[in-house]
């Protein structure tokens, strides 16, 4: 058994294609996800997939990989026809996925996850024997290495990404699709990632990336296809392009990369955090004694690799979870205790847009109206006495759809039939519209198409310019260094360090990052 | 996607509803054949039971009624992402408030027994809810679980109640006395003959305006005010529950509650609109069959409307088919409520997908 035998076929680098799709069409419903979509992927390469998120790339991928089946068109696989309709079937055709959300049974062995799919029969004593020494050979031979005893689930994101790239390799994987690998990485375990991609390349294999970040796609690939709207709009070799031109051929028209802003006029402490410290509920501190004051007028960004304490920061601040120890401050009053939930926060002037939009910030099968008041439900506004008015419901969210741009214009339809960028336009503008004096946004843009990134961003500034209090938590470091006034940097739960907007770079927020998890990024 | 799985309105509540109900008759069919009858005639015989007589009809809204109460009650439950399972022993604790009020106060002034059965109906109801739903949201106990076990919990208390303390004095069966004259729902035929309309003589009382009122109560509560919605996002999404200030605990409660009192109105229509005594049993799966009734009505009032017609004529047009055809006996009839219940509750989803791709199909070629 070889696990691992470099690609046959043909020598490392020659220009046949690996892969080919030739009119690949899918439809979910009334979503056209992928029109006639054609690609060819040199063997030997990096192949960037850039496009906004709804674009297809992820259709793409998933009907290569066997998730979907493609409605027309075929699948080659080294110049021949392969049909594939289950993840098994692209296995055998020597195809690699590693997803965005990791596959991995979190209480087996880094070992046992490895050969999940492939234990070589039905004594699983032999496939393990001969899986170690295999995976010890491709460890060394990429520079993967991985505890391979550990268990999967005890080891940090980085490490668990390889283990995912490791399996891909052992069941014979001569093209491995990645699909947006880096966002759960710093930004140097990136650059290690994009390093090891590199090393497979040179060993003959063929590397498809899927991102929606321009930087990614400039420093690794070799060419890259972009796609809009289900379609593929552009191909090029990347050394002939530029971050700019690959935006526009995204979005369609030219768009503005940076955020326009005028200087901040920081005024009183609206919010003041004090040796904050956030538990789970296995009890292990996540949040360890964060302290910083949220001034009128400023944009305060919160950058870290995602899963540093982040999101039970602002599960605390807007009352969703109660802190363990430490105080929050609003306006001089206290409200990390006492009761002062997260509805009574929001009529004390604390708006929250959570970060993962469709599991908290609305209700997948209700119409977006009735997201619209989620959380203002009962204000007078939206009630005649005992019954609510829905008439004034359906006005408020006709209203607010006019001054977001929210398309369509239908406030009846369900909320789930509308972009993520759309549904964004809609929360942003219910915890926007109450007139909150601070407004605390985690991830703002993600799964948010580039025009209405820039939307989002413009009423973010324009809420900072009235003198409202704008805390944003994010893991784009572009957005965090392109929004805020003063950015501070989360990692293992502590706010590690505090850099003026102005001063932020990548690599002095990156060090910051990885300063405290440097067993991590090795 | 989402939960209607693509299908038009108009298939999730019209046509799929039928193809289900139309897959368990079809199965039925084949059942009574097999025991020698003709299928044809069998189904005749159900519908002319049902429907085709006055008194038939009746009873065939008799028993749509009782599945009105306890179908709303699964309903209510279930938009706050409840399975309340209770209906049973609910609808059982709440017959005994409502038993309770006629036996003491018989004698008084129908316009002042009525009322207070219905409400002490729905009180004890409720309360026999809260027990499950305070262990749930107090305690994370599954209110599945729970309601079960209440179910039995109940029946062991009536029956201990109807043999050893309530029963009527000098006799064998388990049962009380009579309600006094004031404890009684008026039937429909008395009422009708009062304004010159002859109607059969059958079980149906007024207790069937109560359900269409509790129809119309359910409607405006769940989508028409905010104690409603706050309990509809509790069920669909209770972690958006949460970051909107609503307390999923405190729509826990509010649910169970309404969902046990809407239960235990059932003894409204059973006892003072019929039996006039408390007797063992007097439920009769009636809590069960709103499980379906409520799948099957996709848990809008209208639809729990429709689906418990269709069960109070399976009720009494299977027990006139029981009367009628040799071979087919009572439990011939429990099967094909069984088959209808499986179909249109359990199995709902077996015609879905290919119903919604057939549909996709031939929207797809009238588009083109």
């Amino acid at each position: 058994m070889e696990p691992a035998s470099p690609p046959q076929q043909a020598p490392a680098g020659s220009p046949g294609p690996a892969l080919e799709l030739r009119g690949i069409d899918k439809r979910f419903g009334p979503v056209h996800a992928n029109r006639a979509v054609s690609l060819r992927v040199a063997r030997g390469s990096i192949h960037g997939l850039i496009g906004e998120n709804g674009a297809g790339k992820s259709t793409l991928m998933n009907i290569v990989y066997g998730f979907h089946r493609a409605d027309a068109g075929e699948i080659l696989v080294n110049g021949c026809r392969v049909e594939i309709g289950r993840p098994r079937d692209s296995i055998e055709a020597g195809i690699g996925m590693v997803h965005q959300h990791f596959m991995l049974v979190e209480r087996f062995t880094v070992l046992e996850n490895v050969i999940l799919g492939a234990e070589g029969g039905r004594r699983l004593g032999k496939g393990l024997g001969e899986a170690r020494a295999g995976l010890e050979r491709l460890g060394r031979e990429y520079g993967l290495d991985v505890p391979l005893d550990a268990e999967a689930g005890q080891l940090p994101v980085g490490m668990q990404q390889r283990v995912e790239i490791l399996k891909a390799l052992h069941h014979r994987a001569d093209i491995l699709i990645l699909d947006e690998p880096t966002a759960v990485l710093t930004p140097s375990e990136a650059d290690q990632l994009f390093r090891m991609l590199a090393r497979l390349r040179d060993q003959g294999r063929t590397v498809i990336l899927v991102t929606h970040k321009l930087r990614e796609i400039m420093a690794v690939t070799d060419r890259v296809t972009v796609m809009r709207q289900g379609a593929v709009v552009h191909e090029t070799p990347t050394r002939d392009t530029s971050p700019r031109a690959l935006a526009e051929q995204m979005v369609g028209r030219s768009v503005l990369l940076r955020v326009e802003k005028g200087p901040a006029r920081p005024g009183e402490v609206l919010l003041d955090v004090r040796g904050l410290e956030v538990r789970d509920r296995h009890g292990v501190a996540r949040v360890k004694g964060a302290s910083f004051a949220l001034r009128a007028g400023e944009i305060v960004g919160i950058a870290g690799v995602s899963g540093n304490g982040q999101s039970e920061l602002l599960e605390a601040l807007s009352g969703i979870r109660a802190p363990s120890a430490g105080s929050i401050l609003l306006g001089g009053r206290e409200i990390a205790r006492g009761g002062v939930g997260p509805g009574e926060r929001r009529s004390r002037g604390i708006a929250h847009v959570p970060e993962d939009r469709l599991k908290m910030g609305v209700v997948a099968s209700f119409s977006a109206e009735d997201n619209v008041i989620l959380g203002y439900h009962a204000r007078p506004r939206y009630n005649k006495g005992a019954f609510m008015s829905r008439s004034a419901i359906r006005a408020d969210c006709g209203a607010k759809m006019a001054s977001y741009d929210v398309r369509p214009q239908s406030p009846g339809l369900r909320i789930t039939a509308f972009s993520g960028g759309n549904q964004q336009k809609l929360v942003l503008a219910r915890e926007i519209d109450c007139d909150p004096s601070v407004l605390i946004v985690g991830q703002p843009t993600r799964g948010v198409d580039i025009g209405a990134i820039e939307f989002i961003h413009g009423r973010l500034v324009a809420l900072r310019d009235a003198g409202k209090a704008v805390l944003v938590v994010s893991v784009e470091l572009d957005e965090i260094m392109g929004l805020s006034d003063r950015v501070l940097v989360m990692a293992g739960g502590e706010i590690v360090g505090e850099i003026p907007g102005a001063e932020a770079t990548e690599e002095a927020i990156g060090l910051l990052m990885a300063g405290v998890k440097g067993d991590h990024g090795r | 996607m989402n939960r209607t799985g693509g299908l038009p309105r108009w298939a999730e509540f019209g046509l799929l509803p039928l193809i289900n109900l139309c897959a368990a008759l079809l199965i039925s069919g084949a059942v009574i054949r097999l025991v020698g009858e003709s299928p044809w005639a069998a189904f005749k015989l159900m519908a002319a039971g049902a429907f085709g007589a006055q008194d038939s009809i009746g009873y065939t809204l008799f028993y749509a009624t009782d599945f009105v109460f306890t179908g709303l009650a699964v309903a209510v439950a279930f938009h706050a992402g409840l399975f309340n399972i209770g209906g049973e022993g609910q609808a059982y604790i709440g017959g005994l408030g409502t038993g309770l009020v006629c036996l003491a106060l018989g004698s008084w002034s129908p316009w002042i027994v009525v009322p207070l059965g219905i409400a002490a109906g729905c009180v004890f109801g409720a309360a026999w809810a809260f027990i499950p739903a305070w262990l749930q949201a107090r305690r994370g106990s599954h209110i599945v679980i729970t309601t079960i076990m209440a179910n039995f919990i109940a029946s062991a208390l009536m029956t201990y109640l109807l043999v050893d303390v309530l029963i009527k004095p000098g006799q064998q069966s388990p049962e009380t006395r009579e309600f006094g004259p004031g404890a009684v729902m008026p039937a429909v035929h008395d009422v009708l003959a009062r304004i010159g309309i002859p109607f059969a003589q059958s079980p149906l009382n007024l207790a069937s305006l109560l359900a269409l009122a509790a129809c119309l109560l359910v409607w405006v509560f769940i989508w028409r005010t905010r104690w409603g919605y706050a309990l509809r996002v509790v069920g669909q999404n209770p972690h958006a529950a949460v970051y909107a200030g609503i307390s999923p605990e405190r729509a826990i409660l509010v649910a169970m509650i309404l969902s046990g009192g809407l239960a235990g109105c059932l003894g409204v229509n059973e006892l003072m609109g019929s039996q006039h005594r408390i007797l063992l049993d007097f439920p009769g799966g009636a809590g069960f069959v709103g499980i379906a009734v409520a799948l099957m009505g996709r848990n809008h009032p209208i639809g729990i409307l429709a689906a418990s017609l269709l069960f109070g004529a399976l009720y009494q047009g299977g027990s006139q088919l029981s009367f009628d055809m040799p071979h087919v006996n009572r439990d011939m009839v429990v099967l094909i409520q069984g088959l209808v219940i499986l179909f249109c509750g359990a199995l709902e989803n077996v015609f879905r997908a290919p119903l919604a791709a057939l549909l996709g199909r031939a929207g797809k070629g009238a588009r083109t």
